[in-house]
């Protein structure tokens, strides 16, 4: 059976690893070869690697970052941040990323997603998308079994900082139609809140959509995985800060996931 | 196995898919130092094979077609030198897919089909396609000890996976392993000397490594035992 995956994601800013690993002896916590070599010990069945580099000189750096990573640690590894052209996405996946993630650009230009699918194929490809409740009414925490009707999510790109007029459930729609393989959902919401991922937006949007979303934002607590592949309806679930500060390790999430009956890959 | 210490010439075929470099740092990580080549020379001068693909079969085959690789795989194929083909490498050894219009290499009998949307898993959610993830793989009985390929992979293992196509042999025989996403998957083909896994072993941590690592094995063992059939 089809495992559900645990996503540790760690930002990366002019090639090096920041918030990293604080809770174990890691001779260098900034080295993300050294992390990606954790964290794939530790379970993870995946890593993203979010490049948050400000100025657009050091950019480069990222590929060097993923040509070393990948030459490593073999789990699949996504690669986000100012990926803006097909040209972009063929760097990163040359250096060894298996997907690539594209946000803002999309949303400037949903072609990008349709040439990257084209050139790559789907499989490539990953939506990245940041949502946030239209309504302040709504925006009391459901219990993570009740999803509630009628609420909708609006998106925002540069980091959260731009609204957008597109609508979460009509944008994961259209961006998979475009070719999209995957979606990544950040509800703006709860990330960093630690209350839990936002089982409503995540059950929607992979209620409309055909392709694997991966919860992001609001993890705290064991139970929230579960929620969120249960009511959130995910496929994979993805944590930052949680992992890199040692509150929950990879391997305790998997074993908690499996006495409540999620199918997950065993840690070797 | 005669010792020897002459390394076999391992070359991945350049499909330009996006996996070619995956690969490459697999088998480097391995011990192999292989070329990555889209010649036909380089391919006839090879010991063993790889040929990887990802995305859409036709992508793979228009690929090898416009690099005119298409009969020098064929040939390197009947050789019986050793070639082991990865996912979409893997379906574009069939007769035919629903994918796509180009006809496959034919290496395999059989063809290729979508993997039925919408079905459920046992929590009640809607399986999706593509199968992405990592998913349990059970070798046909005796596979893991009958081939060299699959040596020390326990049974059950979970290997990552990425596709919307499923590949269906006409010889059941053929197939050496399958994985459950609602219908069964063939995971891995193994036809003489020419070995195909769906999944992506080059992604699959250790135990996929451990698939690389014999493939070398192999392709030593085959180089340096040239009148020595393989198993099967």
């Amino acid at each position: 059976m089809l495992t559900r995956r645990i996503i540790p994601c760690l930002d990366v800013d002019a090639g090096r690893v920041v918030k990293g690993v604080s809770f174990v002896d890691i001779q260098d916590a900034g080295d993300p070869a050294a992390l990606a070599a954790f964290y794939n010990a530790e379970g993870a069945d995946e890593l993203v690697f979010l490049d948050i580099t400000a100025s657009s000189d050091e950019r480069n750096t990222m590929v060097d970052v993923v040509e070393k990573v990948s030459s490593e640690v073999f789990i699949p590894l996504t690669v986000g941040g100012g990926i803006r052209s097909v040209d972009d996405m063929r760097k990163m996946l040359e250096a060894g990323a298996d997907k690539v993630s594209i946000n803002s650009a999309a949303v400037i230009n949903p072609q990008l997603i349709e040439e990257c699918a084209k050139e790559f194929g789907s499989q490539c490809v990953v939506l990245a998308m940041d949502v946030k409740r239209n309504s302040d009414e709504t925006t009391k925490r459901n219990n993570a079994s009740e999803i509630a009707e009628g609420i909708s999510w609006q998106v925002y790109t540069h980091g959260g900082r731009k609204p957008t007029t597109l609508d979460a459930t009509q944008w994961a729609r259209k961006a998979t139609e475009c070719g999209a393989g995957e979606l990544l959902v950040t509800s703006m919401d709860a990330d960093g809140q630690k209350t839990g991922y936002d089982n409503n937006v995540l059950s929607q949007i992979a209620d409309s959509v055909t392709v694997p979303v991966i919860a992001s934002g609001g993890a705290g607590a064991l139970e929230h995985f579960y929620d969120a592949l249960v009511y959130g309806k995910s496929d994979a679930v993805l944590a930052a800060s949680l992992f890199h500060f040692g509150e929950l390790r990879v391997s305790e999430v998997k074993s908690y996931l499996e006495s409540r009956g999620i199918p997950v890959r065993k840690v070797e | 196995m005669t010792e020897s210490f002459l390394a076999p010439k391992i070359v991945i075929i350049n499909t330009r898919a996006a996996n070619v470099h995956s690969v490459d740092k697999a088998l480097r990580k391995v011990g192999a130092n292989p070329v990555i080549t889209s010649d036909p020379e380089e391919l006839a001068s090879a010991d063993a094979a790889v040929l990887p693909g990802v995305g859409a079969s036709d992508a793979v085959m228009t690929a090898l077609n416009s690099l005119r690789l298409t009969d020098p795989v064929k040939q390197f194929a009947a050789s019986g030198r050793p070639l082991l083909c990865i996912c979409i490498g893997l379906q574009v050894l069939f007769n035919s897919s629903e994918e796509g219009d180009l006809p496959g290499l034919g290496l395999v009998q059989g063809s290729v089909k979508l993997i039925p949307p919408g079905m459920k898993d046992k929590l009640g959610n809607k399986m999706k396609v593509p199968h992405i993830g990592w998913n349990e793989v059970h070798f046909t009985h005796g596979e893991t000890e009958r081939n060299p390929i699959f040596r020390g992979i326990p049974q059950g293992s979970h290997f990552y996976f990425v596709h919307s196509y499923r590949c269906v042999p006409d010889e059941q025989s053929e197939v050496a392993a399958t994985a459950n996403y609602g219908v069964e998957v063939c995971a891995a083909v193994v036809r003489r000397n020419v070995i195909g896994t769906q999944f992506h072993p080059e992604k699959s941590g250790s135990i996929g490594l451990q698939i690389y690592k014999n493939f070398f094995n192999l392709c030593f063992s085959t180089k340096n035992n040239e009148n020595q059939p393989m198993a099967n």
